[in-house]
């Protein structure tokens, strides 16, 4: 790569952040403060969420399509939630409750942002680490703090609370509507610990971004991957502050005897319960005002690794840069101002939920506009069908699926009928939760080579991705006609339910959980391939064995511990400068000058 | 790795290589921590606002001895923001023995409002009978209200005297820079903007006029 003399300002600016290499395993690999140990760490910790959410998801497809059929190793793990192996509804609802909660919070925040935005947003930024190396160490073991107390709560008396993953009261509030038992305040206290974790990370992420840039990277150059992650830390800062402050609430609620979540006259079990003065709605609005951000927390870096492994593939420069700056920067800041329309039925003024409407139809603007770029950056470019590139179409595609049916559920009228359907199941699990995983993999799998110096095997690849894609639209495609039944949702069974059984529901329940089992078991496929490609993978010692374009396909694979080696990175064009012509090679990277690219004597001048 | 080493800093730029805002790290950090914290206050708030209009809300604090000792408690920790104006401002200068005084007069003015509030509840509570679940006012939200928002405000207070008094030592050993004492600085200032929401919203709109 091309350097250049530092000047004494910068080279002592990049000094700050350098930290010798630790020798002893505990500091190397446990109590790190490399912001690459950290973000494999949260990676790691991603995956055991991953599959304990999956593990959860089979159990609520098992109870639906089979009421009383017993498990008995279920029965000897959870005698209580399921006596002699039969689920209750109300292990059903707990399963349900955690299997949300896991996911949301445990992988689509944690992966995207804490893993890859911590091991790639320094690299391709040129800094030697985050701006706050320790505080990025407390983030992590903090946020496993949090794992650990979600956890805990399936082993508590009362085991795990059922009141969704939005925990809305007034069951979640009142210990005397479910079992007894803490497993909703060790809920509440995850998701607290969590917020704390999650927006110390953000305000990390937001400075680094800002103060650690190389020379030459002005913000207008930045790899899309980079932006999303600072779009998405800024919404994790000003969402997760407010989620706290619910979450504190609440904790008063179940604890001390306040009651800011539940109304006068609610009658629990032929009791009147002595609560007065509060209001669930209010739950709704502090919940929501985080939760619909977070959507965008969870989606956010993998529109940034679809743009970027798009364009790398594609072998052309992404369509629109500037256009898709913009419209991640549009969806972020809409994000905060459409969470009414999680409550269209809650009883909020039909006025405010207009507002909250058009507000919601305006984000598929900007929606619309990545949509059409990313086909843009794929059109007439030499496409190079990588397992990568797969899983980025893949994105486009579970985008745009799951999109259309928010346009449905962003308008009052139909959301009065779609609310609480699988509809709405079906929805927010193509476009949050699938694609969300799909730029996952597609992340992993392009950044693999870089992570850990070898290949994965891409045929294996390219099998699981058929498999996944085919696999969850077989899911997710027949969830949106249960919703049109209506089929509602969190109902533990519909054997009782005469209009369902007379439309197909428990045939089509028993197809999608035949597909979500096919799904889950082809998740092993990749696991498989991640563990022995690390440790028996075709070796790969190339700096840039995609031919990309950005600085961290400039440093070896793995990087070292100090990412640039003691070098000042320099920074002379965008990042996304394929297909060029006269050039020697037909991408520039973001480190070469025009000598670099063109050789003597420079044709032309490149323009960002 | 001392972050945010201000004598290092790079001229403000927007082209890499330097802080766009002309800030060392640990002062932006800490704006973007204010900025976060405030949201959660302002959640609170809203909390507040909310169950206050939709209930029957009492205005039991009379002007002695509610407001007479709330406005004592005012001036103890707007005088705290007043030595902590002067501690940065001796750090600026290089007068470490003086800036570090004044840092510890922060500290036990912080201290000082902690203990008064402390008492404050204490009287509320044996005296008035007013807990966080039930007051003998009305609605019982207003005890709930109450402790939760200058409760949450008052740990702000106890975290910052702890801060504090980890900045004044470490200041002291050279340690730390002047930058770190103005840093501190910040978050004290919030704290008490914090405070000048909480006093007249809490307190002076819980009076009845007479």
């Amino acid at each position: 790569m091309t350097e250049v003399q530092p000047s004494k300002e910068v080279a002592e600016y990049t000094e700050v952040h350098r930290h010798p290499e630790p020798k002893s395993f505990l500091w190397k690999y446990i109590f790190s403060v490399d912001h690459k140990v950290i973000g494999i760490q949260y990676l790691l910790l991603a995956v055991v969420a991953v599959f304990v959410g999956m593990a959860l998801s089979l159990l609520v497809r098992l109870r639906l399509v089979c009421p009383e059929c017993s498990y008995p190793l279920l029965g000897q793990f959870f005698p209580v939630g399921a006596p002699e192996g039969v689920m209750t509804p109300e292990f059903y609802l707990a399963m349900l409750t955690m299997h949300g909660t896991v996911m949301v919070f445990m992988v689509l925040t944690t992966a995207p942002q804490g893993g890859f935005g911590n091991y790639f947003l320094p690299i391709q930024i040129g800094a030697a680490d985050m701006a706050f190396p320790r505080l990025n160490m407390l983030s992590f073991w903090t946020t496993f703090v949090s794992f650990l107390l979600l956890m805990a709560a399936f082993v508590v008396e009362g085991g795990a609370p059922m009141s969704g993953w939005t925990g809305y009261p007034p069951l979640s509030a009142l210990p005397e509507a479910t079992l007894p038992g803490i497993g909703q305040d060790l809920w509440l206290a995850s998701i607290a610990v969590f917020c704390i974790a999650s927006l110390l990370g953000a305000l990390n992420f937001i400075v680094t971004t800002l103060d650690l840039r190389a020379k030459g990277l002005t913000m207008m150059r930045m790899p899309l991957t980079c932006w999303t992650w600072f779009v998405t830390a800024i919404l994790g800062l000003l969402a997760f502050g407010v989620l706290l402050a619910a979450g504190v609430l609440l904790l008063m609620d179940r604890n001390v005897g306040t009651s800011f979540f539940v109304p006068a006259g609610l009658v629990v079990s032929d009791k009147v319960i002595d609560h007065s003065g509060g209001s669930p709605i209010l739950w709704q609005h502090l919940f929501w005002f985080f939760g619909h951000p977070e959507v965008y927390i969870a989606i956010l870096p993998g529109m940034g690794v679809t743009s970027h492994v798009l364009s790398t593939f594609a072998r052309k420069t992404v369509f629109g840069y500037r256009a898709m700056v913009y419209a991640i920067a549009a969806i972020g800041g809409l994000g905060f101002v459409v969470w009414g329309h999680h409550m269209f039925v809650s009883g909020m003024s039909p006025y405010s939920a207009f507002v909250f409407s058009v507000l919601t139809m305006c984000i598929g603007v900007p929606s619309a506009i990545k949509t059409f770029n990313w086909i843009g950056t794929m059109w007439g470019g030499k496409i190079r069908f990588t397992s990568p590139m797969l899983f980025s179409i893949g994105f486009v595609s579970l985008f745009v699926s799951g999109g259309l049916s928010g346009i449905f559920l962003g308008q009052p009228t139909i959301d009065l009928y779609f609310h609480d359907t699988y509809f709405v199941v079906a929805h927010f699990h193509l476009i949050m939760g699938v694609a969300a995983i799909f730029g996952m993999f597609a992340g992993l799998t392009f950044w693999f080579p870089k992570m850990f110096g070898k290949m994965m095997n891409e045929p294996l690849n390219k099998i699981h991705f058929w498999i996944t894609f085919i696999g969850v639209y077989a899911i997710f495609g027949p969830m949106h006609y249960l919703g049109m039944l209506p089929h509602p949702r969190r109902y533990a069974e519909i054997t009782s339910v005469d209009y369902l059984g007379a439309t197909g529901a428990a045939e089509l329940h028993m197809f999608i959980t035949v597909a979500a089992v096919l799904t889950v078991l082809a998740q092993f496929i990749f696991l498989y391939n991640f563990v022995k490609s690390i440790f028996a993978g075709k070796e790969c010692r190339e700096e840039n064995p995609w031919e990309a374009t950005t600085l961290e396909w400039a440093i070896p694979s793995p990087p070292p511990h100090d990412n640039f080696a003691g070098k000042v990175p320099h920074v002379y064009r965008g990042a996304y400068d394929f297909a060029l012509r006269g050039a020697k090679r037909d991408f520039a990277m973001q480190c070469n000058d025009d000598k670099a690219v063109y050789g003597e004597p420079a044709p032309q001048t490149s323009g960002d | 790795m001392s972050e945010g080493h201000a004598a290092t800093m790079a001229a403000p730029t927007w082209q890499g290589g330097g802080s766009p805002v002309a800030v060392g790290h640990k002062k932006l950090g800490m704006w973007l921590f204010i900025v976060s914290d405030s949201l959660t206050f302002s959640a609170l708030l809203l909390t507040y606002s909310y169950v206050r209009v939709a209930n029957d809300w009492p205005t039991p604090f009379h002007f002695f001895p509610s407001i007479v000792f709330s406005t004592i408690m005012t001036l103890v920790l707007l005088t705290s923001s007043l030595t902590m104006v002067y501690a940065v401002s001796a750090a600026h200068h290089g007068a470490r023995r003086k800036a570090v005084k004044w840092i510890w007069a922060t500290a036990f003015f912080g201290t000082a409002f902690v203990v008064l509030h402390g008492y404050e509840w204490m009287h509320l509570m044996v005296d008035e009978g007013m807990y966080p679940w039930a007051n003998e006012y009305g609605t019982p939200l207003f005890g709930g209200t109450f402790f939760l928002i200058t409760g949450l405000h008052m740990f702000h207070v106890i975290t910052g005297v702890a801060y504090l008094g980890i900045v004044a030592l470490g200041y002291r050993r050279g340690k730390w820079l002047p930058e770190d004492v103005e840093v501190a600085g910040l978050y004290w200032h919030f704290v008490d903007l914090v405070w000048m929401f909480v006093f007249p919203l809490i307190y002076l709109l819980s009076t009845s006029v007479e």
